[in-house]
């Protein structure tokens, strides 16, 4: 049973829940478009990722957008907590023969996925993000001159070539995360009341082609320069 | 037909319940899942035993007091029936069948399979009514209304409140149910007036019986004996997140 002091509506958790993780769909997308230029795909791939981490590194309104993102990350993890933590206390005593009503895989899976996810993160951080603000050193082996993000392309490559566990670990994660988005896109729909019966098969097909080809667009990268080496 | 019921019993409120097993013969394939049980009580009662208590009343699939959750299933293995109206025709002949009670914390054990579903009435009275007198059938008949909305409304309107799918959910959330009595008013006239204001004390009386979350993994409405669609939940949400917006305080 809920506090009556500080009370939010189950439904106002859910919204924000779902307006955090909408926030992070959207990121996922900008993060792979400039990480597909890590592929040989054009020439210049490598100064065109730099620019774009020169970009992202610098231009004030990537600043707010950055501080609004890693908030957005917050929520949504805190949030997924305490409804998760919610449902549990809601079952009580748990079902012998368990919950053989139909209902979509990923559905069933979210916190799990999103622990996984969340574990993930933390390691991408230490790879990543975190030298960047000076906390983490980078992979013994690779050399990084600040500013940092503009030689995270030299750093990648070098991790995905020459460390097979993380390049593992990426890809391991990011069938994760597509359980996960497949799941969170047409949900995150529904929780914000977008439901219609015209619409909203097509919403659930965009959320499955997001879902692959945001997983399939990052688990190239890792794949490409574990086999080339 | 035979088959070996793997049933909970639970003594009281506060006893801790066990599973205890039944042999049942000659079933015929056509009884239903309730009038199998009668005959197994009639063997316990024959054996001066105590019989398995269950919550049953129309029979006809009509009154949603019927909650028995067999084999991992409410109402059973068939689609969009309450367990009344479900026969031993789908069930294995020789099948070992497991039935429980809802389970839920706002949904407390009384006695072996009949749980307190008087939780729903709560919520209902929270703001699952019109507040005026709207008159009889010519009256309502007076008013137009279009046959989209009459028929959404009627939709949400045949919940019979059984709480399938609070026990179908993974999180006992009584989203479907609320979402249906909030929708049947919601999208009529006599009850859009109190709309906003019902939205929020039926959902935060939700919350306060302790219902979990709603994660959109509509096992409701795969399991709901009335078919009712999740896009009621998404209604609900709307009236919800629409008197918040309009939201005076």
């Amino acid at each position: 049973m809920k506090k009556k002091g500080f009370y939010w509506a189950s439904i106002t958790e859910k919204t924000v829940l779902a307006i955090a993780g909408l926030f992070l769909i959207l990121f996922l997308l900008v993060h792979l478009g400039i990480n597909l230029f890590l592929l040989p795909i054009a020439e210049n791939h490598q100064e065109i990722f730099k620019e774009a981490a020169h970009f992202m590194g610098t231009n004030p309104v990537v600043k707010v957008f950055e501080v609004i993102l890693m908030a957005a990350f917050i929520i949504h993890i805190v949030m997924g907590i305490v409804v998760q933590v919610q449902n549990w206390k809601a079952r009580g005593k748990r079902y012998a023969v368990y919950g053989k009503s139909y209902s979509s895989f990923g559905s069933r899976f979210m916190i799990h996925t999103g622990i996984a996810i969340f574990l993930f993160l933390i390691l991408h951080f230490i790879n990543f993000y975190f030298i960047r603000l000076g906390i983490t050193e980078p992979i013994a082996g690779a050399d990084v001159t600040a500013p940092a993000e503009e030689h995270f392309n030299e750093l990648a490559i070098y991790l995905f070539s020459n460390e097979v566990l993380y390049s593992v670990l990426y890809i391991v994660a990011f069938g994760f995360l597509a359980v996960h988005l497949n799941h969170a896109f047409q949900s995150a729909f529904q929780t914000l009341g977008l439901n219609h019966p015209k619409y909203t098969p097509t919403i659930k097909k965009i959320g499955t082609i997001y879902a692959i080809v945001v997983s399939v667009g990052f688990t190239i990268i890792p794949l490409y320069y574990l086999i080339t080496g | 037909m035979n088959f070996t019921l793997k049933i909970w019993r639970q003594d009281g409120p506060k006893d801790k319940g066990r599973f205890e097993k039944y042999k049942v013969s000659d079933i015929s394939a056509d009884a239903s899942f309730l009038e199998m049980l009668d005959i197994l009580n009639e063997q316990l009662v024959d054996k001066f035993q105590t019989p398995v208590e269950f919550d049953h009343d129309c029979r006809e699939g009509i009154c949603g007091t019927c909650s028995l959750y067999i084999n991992g299933r409410p109402h059973g293995p068939d689609e969009a029936v309450t367990a009344c109206q479900l026969h031993m025709r789908h069930f294995k002949d020789g099948e070992t069948i497991t039935v429980e009670p809802w389970r839920a914390t706002a949904f407390p054990v009384i006695k072996d399979l009949m749980v307190d579903r008087s939780a729903f009435d709560k919520i209902i009275q929270a703001g699952g009514y019109v507040s005026v007198n709207t008159g009889s059938a010519p009256d309502a008949n007076s008013i137009p209304v279009t046959k989209k909305d009459a028929d959404l409304a009627f939709e949400g309107a045949a919940c019979i409140g059984c709480g399938a799918c609070v026990a179908a959910c993974k999180n006992a959330s009584a989203s479907l149910f609320v979402a249906a009595k909030i929708s049947q008013m919601a999208l009529l006239p006599q009850g859009k007036v109190e709309a906003k204001e019902r939205a929020e004390a039926m959902i935060a009386k939700m919350d306060e019986l302790g219902f979990g979350n709603c994660s959109n993994t509509y096992a409701c409405e795969a399991e709901c004996p009335k078919e009712i669609s999740v896009s009621h939940i998404a209604r609900m949400n709307r009236e919800f997140l629409n008197a918040k917006k309009d939201s005076e305080k």
